[in-house]
């Protein structure tokens, strides 16, 4: 187990350095002079540099990456040349709108997706199965801003029953919150529940037909008992930690339903600054999005390390 | 030669070629070839947009401003009066062309890092591994937004950033691949009489790792058609008045409760196309993969 955690830690801090160069080199993409970019339309001079001072311009781009790694490492992710306020303090103030959202949308994704995967291979051939794998292509192909638009036309222009667009705070009203936040959940979790069915459905007809579920049914237990105590538990293991590995999916989804449904979180957050040249905060983004990434890769393996005591001895 | 002989050779039967097998294979499930007929469909309606739209797909009409379907704008206007159905149909170009040519992107960079790395292993393998989990790590579109704003807001731009987004996928792919045909006999036997490493993993090792590359690409077009369709949504793409599905998505937002319609046709069109390279990608893999056929 010891050996295994060092040797994912050696991988981990590698993969972390080249993300860092990844994110960094996103601006030497910008076409022409990063100040003038940066400045937009105004080019006032004594903006141009400030923000050449701000970034170290001048300076060899060795040197640049060295001070944006210091400040990086000390939790100094630059400021937003926009709203003039730290990087890390923006992302920290949008993060738990968001962290809702994720988290709504997952519940979404396991109510559905494990369920149907499970019944889709429990009567495999079927018509269930057969029902089942046609809902998990049309979560898979739906684009989920079209989606979102869609339900808003039927939900709140039509039916009138869900608010169209916004965010209510929970310690405003918890019902308001909810209200406001069901149709963008399920938006989001609607193709990673299509993911979950394909890797439940998968997962559970590879272990149906291993021996002990066999023996299980030889030795007369009722399917309920067989299916739920016996083969879901050795079944879940990999869906669980595939769950985890869907956060990016989670994140890059975030970012259009927080558009279409006007949500102020981390992926509004990220559209807003593109548009306002704030690169700092797209920068500062990028890198949480995937230090978080890295991070619940690394839990998931410890999770499945864990709970299969195989792979633990 | 004997009449026995000659009729032994006349009624041996034809083998066929393991292509040949895959197509047949692939053609018994319907719904690849539904999938298949309707990409088919979309690349015809692309090709020849210039004659099949029936209006000009940025030519405005004031007097018919969000105007309803009807029997002269099948699929209505939009908010300036632009007809709808023409818009879809010029929007499919730039659908299509997106997905196509960002996977190229991908695969023109994705299979020579993957065969390098899988072919010849060690430190190099490691390094590019790492840089490969890095990009893995930055979330699709969080990535290609990133891109996408770095280059500035063009369909071209939008196409290298998806493009970029998706060759991990590509590297890591074709790299496992490779790992797992370099160590067959067929490829032992060509390094024994001597063939130099570049004929190897040519002549070799390429061929046999591009069918489930193939099958990657199918879906990864899929995936890179919803990715322009979002970049543009967002205004990252395609740039008006040009027509792209995406960016119709993004304006019809704005009347939903007066023009529905103009809602309903762009995203009809992405889930269709999406929907059918899904099919086409889940067929090839089921013909093409061992492991998948029945």
């Amino acid at each position: 187990m010891m050996t295994f955690l060092v040797r994912r830690l050696a991988i981990i801090l590698p993969t972390l350095v080249f993300v860092s160069f990844i994110i960094f080199g996103l601006q030497q993409l910008l076409p022409g002079d990063p100040a003038l970019a940066m400045a937009g339309e105004e080019r006032d001079p004594d903006a141009i540099a400030h923000i050449r001072k701000t970034l170290r311009l001048d300076e060899p781009i060795a040197m640049r990456y060295a001070y944006w790694m210091a400040g990086v490492v000390q939790g100094d992710l630059g400021i937003s040349l926009r709203i003039q306020k730290p990087v890390g303090e923006l992302v920290l103030q949008k993060l738990p709108v968001t962290l809702q959202l994720a988290a709504m949308a997952m519940l979404v994704a396991l109510l559905i997706g494990i369920p149907m995967g499970m019944l889709s291979a429990v009567k495999n051939g079927s018509a269930w199965d057969y029902g089942a794998n046609v809902i998990a292509l049309w979560g898979l192909s739906t684009p989920n801003f079209w989606l979102g638009i869609m339900m808003i036309l039927l939900f709140s222009v039509e039916l009138g029953w869900l608010p169209a667009s916004g965010y209510v705070p929970p310690a405003e009203g918890l019902g308001a919150n909810l209200a406001a936040m069901v149709m963008p959940a399920f938006v989001l979790g609607n193709a990673i529940a299509a993911v979950m069915m394909r890797h439940t459905r998968s997962a559970m007809l590879q272990v149906l037909s291993s021996d002990y579920v066999r023996t299980a049914r030889a030795k007369g237990l009722y399917e309920r008992a067989v299916i739920g105590k016996h083969a879901w538990r050795n079944a879940s293991i990999p869906v669980i930690t595939l769950g985890a590995l869907e956060f990016g999916q989670l994140l890059s989804g975030a970012v259009l339903t927080e558009q279409v449904f006007s949500i102020p979180g981390f992926g509004k957050l990220i559209v807003d600054a593109v548009f306002n040249r704030d690169y700092a905060v797209v920068q500062g983004v990028v890198l949480c999005t995937a230090s978080a990434y890295i991070l619940l890769n690394f839990l998931a393996d410890i999770a499945y390390m864990l709970v299969n005591p195989r792979l633990r001895s | 030669m004997s009449a026995a002989s000659e009729t032994a050779l006349t009624a041996a039967p034809a083998v066929d070629s393991p292509a040949r097998r895959a197509f047949k294979r692939l053609i018994r499930r319907k719904g690849a070839v539904v999938g298949g007929i309707v990409v088919i469909l979309f690349v015809a309606i692309a090709l020849l947009a210039p004659w099949i739209a029936p209006f000009d797909p940025a030519a405005t009409d004031w007097s018919a401003v969000r105007k309803a379907p009807s029997a002269r704008h099948w699929f209505g206007t939009d908010e300036i009066g632009r007809d709808v159905l023409a818009r879809v149909i010029w929007g499919a170009r730039a659908s299509l062309m997106a997905g196509v040519i960002s996977v190229a992107i991908a695969m023109a960079i994705g299979l020579p890092i993957g065969l390098l790395a899988g072919y010849r292993g060690g430190f190099l393998d490691g390094l590019l591994m790492r840089m490969t989990d890095a990009m893995l790590a930055c979330p699709f579109l969080i990535l290609a937004i990133a891109l996408a704003a770095f280059l500035g807001p063009s369909l071209t731009n939008a196409m290298i950033a998806i493009g970029i987004s998706a060759t991990p996928i590509f590297i890591r792919l074709s790299r496992g691949q490779v790992q797992a045909v370099k160590v067959e006999d067929f490829v032992e036997a060509a390094r024994a009489v001597g063939n130099p490493h570049w004929r190897i993993a040519l002549s070799h090792v390429l061929p046999n790792v591009v069918p489930p590359l193939m099958v990657q690409a199918t879906l990864t077009t899929a995936a890179a058609i919803i990715a322009e369709a979002s970049l543009s949504f967002l205004g990252l793409g395609q740039q008006p008045p040009a027509p792209s599905w995406g960016s119709m998505l993004n304006v019809a937002k704005n009347f939903l409760g007066q023009a529905p319609w103009m809602a309903v046709w762009p995203g009809l069109a992405i889930f269709l196309v999406v929907l059918s390279f899904n099919l086409l990608g889940d067929g090839l893999r089921d013909a093409l993969d061992p492991r998948h056929r029945d």
